[in-house]
């Protein structure tokens, strides 16, 4: 009889999660807003304080388009790894369960490298003595072998070489559980494979497509080492500078400061995203 | 006018055959149950009809023309999925409508037609729901609604009422036939509930194995089953070794029936052959020199009651209505009898 009084789940339980998002971000959080308003000693440290320079300082048009920059960058980055996400996942979605379990794996692999393997292996694959260029002109595609590092593409590559994976997982699940029964009804009612993808498949698929790009852009907008890398300094993120702040100009206040817009910007975009995918009739 | 005509239709995955050498011909307007165990090839053959799978052998001609070549979607057919697969990022109103969105047709007609098949199938009014928002018995009307949206030429249905409780079940089963009636479109049902089957069909294709068993009208099937396996699938039937002897009769662990003229033979004489007797056809009495068998169990099923008997290895199942319940205890002896008219005599 005892068990019936029981609560299903005990009370103490929504505790877990509040304790960690204490301890891991609003803790952390509120150090960095602390020092992005503190006073900077040149040639020195910082000492707590309330001043708003830090902030001020950003706005300028400098460090706006540093953030345009690093906003269109991950944007960029996100579509990019989407769109060639999607497709991949489909297909792979349509073998069979062992290939499918191969191909995850191997996706999976690629995670283990870490940003640095990953961004000066393609800085040599792309460089002028060892590179793709070398192989292109022996063949007589290009004249003379050339670097395709440092650019724009470069960095590109780099990006969606790292974020590739993480659009797939987050696709997969949801294609894989796709009832092949609906694309089948759609083409009893008379629709071509094609109106079957546009009408059925793609608007079904909605709303991972935009969780696959939120990952994706947010992930994207943390990486400073790649462009540092792969790009030229008009290609340096928010990130770069962030870094470039905090450790060699030693201004704490400074880099907090542009962090806490970074953080903003990003929660800007996921809203704005989250609220572009959402269903017009605003069920599920 | 749609009358089908399949010619040696086969459909092979690997080296299994699913479907093997179905030759058939659907009247139009006919209501055509296809009745089998699971995996004897019931759904594989409607998907074949959908062209939903391509046949590894034979032809598929609807209406003269041969259709075996055409795609799911250049065919004019209806069809219910199992799963319903009724589209959940659109309302019930757009899910009826949909065949006629894709064939371009002007959304205020469209949106008529929905309205009309709505009131058909007994929902008006629900057209701006959402899928999630319907009853099960609910989903499965706009499902056939979306399968009839066009005015199909042939409505195949792959276990629609499946999903259903039994109550709701066996209201949608005379709803669904007298639709059906009421449109005269032909139409297929794939089911492995033979109740259902008997029920709606005008036409009961029983397959196992891939084959087609045997094509009848459901009284046929029930009481002429063509083989043992038809007999013991329909219905409830009592299958017993049996020898046909050439001064015709049929003898059972050593005992012998005289055949009477409206039994059906299906065999020459011969050993190893099947008897097959309804339950409502075995007579029980006191134990006489005849066959006898021993009562392990009895029923009271409200209706009728059931007992089941033992005659050496094998089982003998009787059923009585309660006004003519013979005086039989647990565990007695008694003399079985099969009623002279009623038994099927089969090749095994």
């Amino acid at each position: 009889m005892s068990t019936l009084s029981r609560k299903p789940t005990s009370r103490w339980l929504p505790v877990v999660p509040t304790v960690w998002l204490l301890v891991f971000f609003l803790v952390p959080f509120a150090i960095m807003l602390s020092v992005s308003v503190a006073h900077r000693v040149p040639g020195g440290f910082y000492e707590p304080g309330f001043e708003l320079d830090s902030y001020l300082r950003f706005f300028s048009v400098f460090f706006g388009r540093i953030l345009l920059t690093s906003v269109l960058i991950s944007a960029s980055a996100a579509a990019i790894c989407v769109l060639l996400a999607f497709p991949f996942t489909l297909s792979l979605a349509r073998m069979k369960r062992r290939g499918q379990t191969v191909v995850l794996v191997i996706l999976l692999s690629v995670l283990s490298l870490s940003e640095v393997i990953i961004g000066f292996s393609l800085s040599t694959l792309l460089s002028k003595t060892a590179g793709v260029g070398n192989l292109l002109s022996l063949l007589g595609i290009i004249e003379e072998s050339r670097a395709y590092t440092p650019s724009l593409f470069a960095l590109m590559t780099g990006m969606c070489y790292l974020a590739l994976p993480y659009s797939v997982l987050v696709l997969y699940p949801p294609v894989s559980r796709l009832d092949p029964e609906l694309g089948e009804a759609a083409r009893m009612m008379g629709a071509s494979p094609f109106q079957t993808f546009r009408t059925v498949t793609l608007p079904m698929l909605r709303k991972p497509m935009v969780g696959a790009l939120i990952l994706v852009f947010v992930f994207t907008l943390g990486i400073y080492l790649l462009p540092q890398v792969l790009g030229k300094p008009q290609h340096w993120t928010l990130s770069v500078h962030i870094t470039d702040q905090a450790i060699f100009q030693s201004n704490l206040p400074f880099a907090a400061a542009m962090a806490v817009l970074l953080l903003l910007v990003s929660l800007l975009m996921v809203g704005l995203s989250l609220l572009l995918g959402r269903d017009k009739a605003g069920d599920t | 006018m749609t009358e089908l005509s399949l010619r040696g239709m086969t459909k092979r995955f690997g080296r299994l055959a699913a479907v093997e050498d179905v030759s058939l011909e659907i009247p139009d307007g006919t209501f055509v149950c296809l009745l089998g165990p699971s995996g004897c090839g019931k759904t594989t053959l409607l998907r074949l009809l959908a062209g939903l799978e391509v046949p590894s052998d034979g032809r598929l001609i609807v209406a003269g023309e041969d259709q075996t070549a055409v795609p799911p979607e250049k065919r004019e057919f209806g069809m219910v999925f199992q799963s319903l697969a009724l589209f959940p990022h659109l309302s019930v109103a757009e899910n009826i409508a949909y065949p006629l969105m894709i064939r371009g047709r002007p959304r205020a007609e469209a949106r008529a037609r929905a309205e009309e098949l709505l009131d058909l199938v007994q929902l008006s009014g629900l057209g701006d729901r959402r899928i999630h928002q319907l009853s099960g018995g609910q989903r499965q009307r706009v499902a056939i609604a979306r399968g009839l949206a066009i005015d199909p030429q042939v409505f195949l249905l792959d276990e629609p009422l499946s999903a259903l409780d039994a109550n709701l079940r066996e209201h949608m089963q005379v709803e669904l036939r007298q639709l059906q009636k009421r449109l005269g479109v032909t139409t297929i049902v794939v089911t492995h509930d033979q109740k259902e089957a008997l029920t709606m069909a005008d036409v009961v294709i029983v397959m196992n194995e891939g084959r087609v068993q045997q094509v009848g009208s459901p009284m046929e099937i029930y009481r002429d089953p063509a083989n043992a396996f038809v007999a013991g699938f329909i219905g409830t039937s009592n299958l017993l070794p049996c020898t046909l002897t050439a001064d015709n009769s049929i003898e059972v662990s050593g005992f012998r029936f005289a055949v009477d003229k409206s039994d059906r033979i299906k065999s020459d004489p011969g050993t190893g052959l099947v008897l097959s007797v309804r339950p409502e056809d075995v007579r029980l009495g006191a134990a006489d020199t005849g066959l006898t068998a021993k009562v392990t169990f009895i029923r009271d099923l409200g209706e009728s009651i059931q007992y089941v008997l033992e005659q050496g290895d094998h089982e003998i199942t009787a059923l009585y209505a309660p006004s003519a319940r013979p005086d039989i205890g647990l565990g007695d002896e008694v003399g079985v009898a099969f009623a002279p008219g009623k038994r099927v005599v089969l090749p095994s």
